[in-house]
């Protein structure tokens, strides 16, 4: 590339016009979408500390962060896939299906803790690896595909699970170990929120930090411009469901942790408050836009308000009508947010 | 006699019943800026997409330097030296304008950090990017870190230009440069084209304008009926009679 | 120049179709959510209805269902909701059947005013209709409901834990971990029924928390299942940490619980009370995870109904209720290995061998 010593200088735009404070906020906004739920995070723990005093002690913190490990770690598979203006409605029955091969195969032939774990990494992987291709390769809609899915997915833990649970005491000790705590100070944290935290930053690092995450970003945002670019958008599209597929076995270790059982059951309600963390913490349903810390923030504000009513003594009628206002209002921003004019 | 540096020889492109082209030629000369008009149908759009790869034309070849290549895709052409600055501009809206500016082929750090762990090369691809706008004399973009929807389509153009000038080496194709912007903008924008031209990048521009058209072409190719109809000298020529040429209500002169 | 290169990815595009073809009728087969299943041979036909077909409980009375249908020589056929609270799964598994010339229906209605509807359509066409487990509303919408009396239930396991804490001296501080916040009627006579037995002035017995007794600690929601209970019992416990009884809608909430408290370090000092009989559950009874369980028959509520409605077939006699009751009881006994005065109970090995899923 040369370069020429450049002439007098060449305008190509209009200067910017003072702004008002309220399209202020909005640019910030748009800048930085992780602003609003983060802002609301905040006054949420505040407002929830004054009511009761035990809201703060740090076990009850520790305690909403193992609460929302299972769906923190869900949400971030989901927000790559929403990313590139994806969906995924079958992260739950992943979940549970390969919580239920994980453990039924090891109890039944007494495989030992890692071979099973990586089991169901591999179940994970390959559901995933479905859902992915069933997105580029027959081109529909993820939202029918993984709608789909969801009910072969729950289908098949059904049958191989014969619907019983798989106690605790049956399965390798390994696949208990995210249930297990360790103490700092007074407080004792589970193996499985850490992993969570490390997750979510390792995550948020390689969306900033590789062209990987980029072209995850940018698949999202203009297709088009992608593959006219040379970034090939069904290739990032399968990596990112099969890396959701992962994502999603690791939540499933972390679900065997915390009831201490694989139960065919389970997973129903995360498929949704997996979603509902994502919109929450400020990403797109469009693509191209969000912050996977920001899904983070959603999973604990719903967790916050959740434990923070509960501790309040308020009706949990309350908790279920604060989520659907939290979510209307998260999508409500994002739109208005999208209509930012240079 | 200096060889063309990009060359079209009858290409043909059949979309089911309808030929877009029937045997088609290009002639691009090292340095020069060739304005490519036509009507509706004439088959601009395809000649273009058939040098910058985004078709494989059913017949005919495509030289470069003299020598044949075959592009299966956009990839192929960019490799081969031949940016397009697309209509649409292909930029994605909520990135900024470094990461635009590598969409694609992203700069990854040296050492260790690049090859192990694939960490992009940020501030790298950010001073890059002032570099290339700075070279071009866009001065009103002070921050390459700035999303690209926040920019004016004018200003949106220059990045777009600014890319393909960046890592075009041998052609760079305009696709109605200034189709979308105000009288003060495609000002700015054809100063730009003319910067890429003296820099040593010869430019394909096709436009429905014809006084941009005439203002900074070298030569003018007018397209009619899926062939090359006749290339004049915008200097000896009138514009109404290249129009009517280019409309077939007269011949070309020969 | 060369051609185009479609051919080998439709190619591929086509496998996979035929493919997930034939994934479909595989996951018809195994769950049958609006698909029809049937068994044994004969002229009466059948119909079972259940909310899901994901619960033990469901699969449990599918089971009965099919046992008593083939003994008497009728022929079933089985619908479920897709979800907890899917109406119209069951609306069009009634006409289904009402066109396949049933004779009588069996349902466990996700909606049990909504359904009421297509339950007059079958009706007015001569089928017998039974609700099981839940009740219809109006009750009399059904020709008869057989059913888990879940008010005393409750009921029994309330008296179970009052009779424990008056023995041990200890004070009571209650957590109720219930399904959710729709106030089901299930949800509503279990939790109900446990506080009247426990003595605690229930005030409105069609609602749960308007009560105001100082020993209650709170309710929270569980959804069912073990993670919700596990969620609901550590709020509820950091609150205050100083309960000693909790009533569970059902075991797997119980077991939920139980890995908070344990978590807690409180798992030897609080009581769990659940209902449901499942054969986990009584498991559960067994290891002392679980204090005393209310047991219900879901294979005996589906067995009676198959035979009731073979009886209607015969000779037109529909079933009537219980004495007192609004409905067929089908029974439910209290499980537990540490029995109380003046409550009735059964062993944990006894309810091992009547105990379902």
């Amino acid at each position: 590339m040369t370069t020429t010593a450049p002439p007098a200088g060449t305008p190509v735009g209009d200067e910017h016009t003072t702004r008002s404070p309220l399209s202020r906020l909005q640019h910030l906004l748009h800048a930085q979408a992780t602003i609003g739920p983060a802002v609301v995070l905040l006054i949420a723990i505040v407002v929830f500390a004054l009511l009761s005093d035990r809201f703060l002690q740090p076990n009850n913190i520790s305690l909403i962060l193992q609460q929302v490990a299972v769906v923190g770690t869900l949400a971030v598979g989901q927000t790559i896939i929403i990313l590139t203006a994806g969906i995924d409605l079958s992260c739950g029955a992943v979940m549970v299906l390969t919580s239920i091969v994980m453990a039924k195969v090891a109890a039944e032939t007494g495989l030992p803790g890692v071979p099973a774990l990586l089991l169901g990494f591999l179940i994970g992987t390959v559901c995933g690896l479905l859902n992915g291709l069933l997105v580029t390769r027959l081109r529909l809609p993820p939202f029918i595909v993984t709608l789909g899915t969801l009910n072969v997915f729950f289908a098949l833990n059904l049958w191989y699970s014969e619907s019983a649970t798989i106690r605790g005491g049956d399965m390798p000790k390994l696949l208990l170990w995210t249930g297990e705590t360790f103490t700092v100070g007074n407080t004792r944290i589970t193996y499985g929120s850490i992993i969570m935290v490390l997750l979510v930053a390792g995550m948020a690092f390689v969306l900033k930090n590789t062209s990987w995450g980029r072209h995850v970003y940018a698949t999202g945002d203009d297709p088009e411009a992608s593959r006219l670019s040379g970034i090939r958008t069904a290739r990032v599209l399968l990596s990112v469901y099969a890396t959701a597929g992962v994502i999603y076995a690791l939540a499933a270790w972390i679900l065997i942790g915390r009831i201490a059982s694989a139960s065919p059951q389970a997973g129903q309600t995360e498929n949704l408050d997996s979603i509902t963390a994502v919109v929450i913490g400020g990403t797109s349903l469009f693509g191209g836009r969000g912050a996977i810390v920001g899904s983070l923030i959603g999973a604990l504000i719903v967790g916050v308000f959740r434990n923070g009513l509960a501790l309040a003594g308020v009706d949990v009628l309350w908790q279920t009508f604060a989520v659907g206002v939290l979510i209307i209002a998260a999508v409500s921003i994002d739109q208005w947010i999208r209509k930012v004019k240079p | 006699m200096t060889t063309p540096i990009l060359q079209a020889r009858g290409l043909v492109k059949r979309y089911g019943r309808v030929t877009a082209l029937a045997g088609a030629d290009l002639d691009l000369m090292p340095g020069e800026i060739l304005a490519v008009i036509g009507d509706n149908g004439a088959g601009k759009s395809s000649l273009i997409k058939a040098l910058c790869g985004a078709v494989i034309p059913d017949e005919g070849e495509i030289l470069l330097d003299g020598r044949p290549v075959s592009f299966a895709t956009p990839v192929d052409a960019r490799v081969a030296g031949i940016e397009t600055v697309h209509q649409s501009l292909a930029v994605a809206p909520s990135l900024d304008i470094a990461a635009n500016l590598f969409l694609g082929r992203e700069r990854r750090r040296p050492g260790v950090l690049g090859s192990v762990f694939r960490m992009l090369d940020r501030t790298g691809m950010r001073a890059e990017a002032k570099k290339q706008l700075d070279a071009l004399g866009i001065m009103t973009i002070q921050n390459p870190g700035q999303a690209v929807e926040t920019l004016s389509g004018g200003q949106r153009q220059a990045v777009a230009v600014a890319r393909a000038a960046a890592f075009g080496s041998r052609v760079v194709i305009m696709d109605e440069p200034t189709a979308a912007l105000g009288v003060r903008e495609s000002r700015a924008v054809l100063d730009l084209i003319l910067q890429v031209r003296d820099r040593g990048l010869p430019v394909i521009l096709i436009s429905h304008n014809m006084p941009h058209v005439f203002e900074v072409a070298d030569r003018v190719h007018i397209q009619r009926l899926g062939r090359r109809k006749a290339v004049v000298d915008p200097k000896t020529i009138s514009m109404s009679d290249a129009v009517a040429i280019m409309t077939g209500a007269k011949e070309a002169p020969e | 120049m060369t051609k185009p290169r479609h051919g080998r990815s439709r190619r591929g595009t086509m496998a996979l179709v035929a493919a997930s073809a034939l994934l479909i009728p595989l996951a018809a087969c195994g769950g049958g959510s609006s698909g029809g299943s049937s068994s044994g041979s004969g002229d009466v036909l059948v119909g079972l209805v259940t909310k899901t077909d994901t619960n033990p409980f469901f699969v449990k009375m599918k089971e009965g269902a099919q046992q008593a249908a083939g003994k008497t020589g009728a022929k079933l056929q089985s619908f479920a909701g897709k979800q907890d609270g899917d109406n119209q799964s069951q609306v069009d598994a009634i006409e289904n059947l009402i066109g396949a010339g049933a004779k009588g229906i069996l349902i466990t209605p996700n909606d049990s005013k909504g359904i009421v509807p297509s339950v007059d359509k079958a009706r007015k066409a001569g089928l017998l209709v039974i609700a099981l487990d839940t009740q219809l509303e109006p009750a009399d919408a059904a020709d008869a409901t057989f059913a888990t009396d879940n008010y005393q239930a409750g009921l029994l396991i309330g008296k179970w834990a009052k009779a424990t804490f008056e023995k041990s001296g200890k004070p009571a501080k209650i957590a109720l971990l219930d399904l959710s916040p729709n106030q089901v009627s299930v949800d509503v006579q279990r939790d109900q029924g446990f506080l009247e037995g426990f003595g605690v002035d229930v005030k409105d017995k069609g609602r749960i928390g308007d009560e105001s007794d100082p020993r209650i600690v709170g309710h929270d929601v569980t959804d069912g299942a073990p993670a919700g209970g596990r969620t609901a019992m550590e709020n509820l416990l950091q609150k205050d940490s100083g309960i000693t009884l909790v009533y569970t809608i059902n075991e797997p909430a119980a077991a939920g619980a139980y890995e908070a408290l344990k978590a807690a370090g409180k798992e030897k000092d609080v009581v769990i009370v659940s209902v449901d009989g499942g054969c986990p559950g009584v498991g559960n009874v067994k290891s002392g995870i679980i204090g005393a369980t209310s047991q219900q028959y879901p294979l005996k509520m589906a067995q009676m109904g198959v035979e009731a409605v073979a009886k209607f077939a015969k000779d037109g006699t529909k079933p009537s209720n219980t004495a007192g009751k609004a409905f067929v009881d089908t029974g439910v006994t209290l499980i537990t290995d540490k029995p109380a005065a003046a409550v009735e109970s059964k062993d944990s090995a006894w309810g091992l061998e009547n105990c379902w899923g």
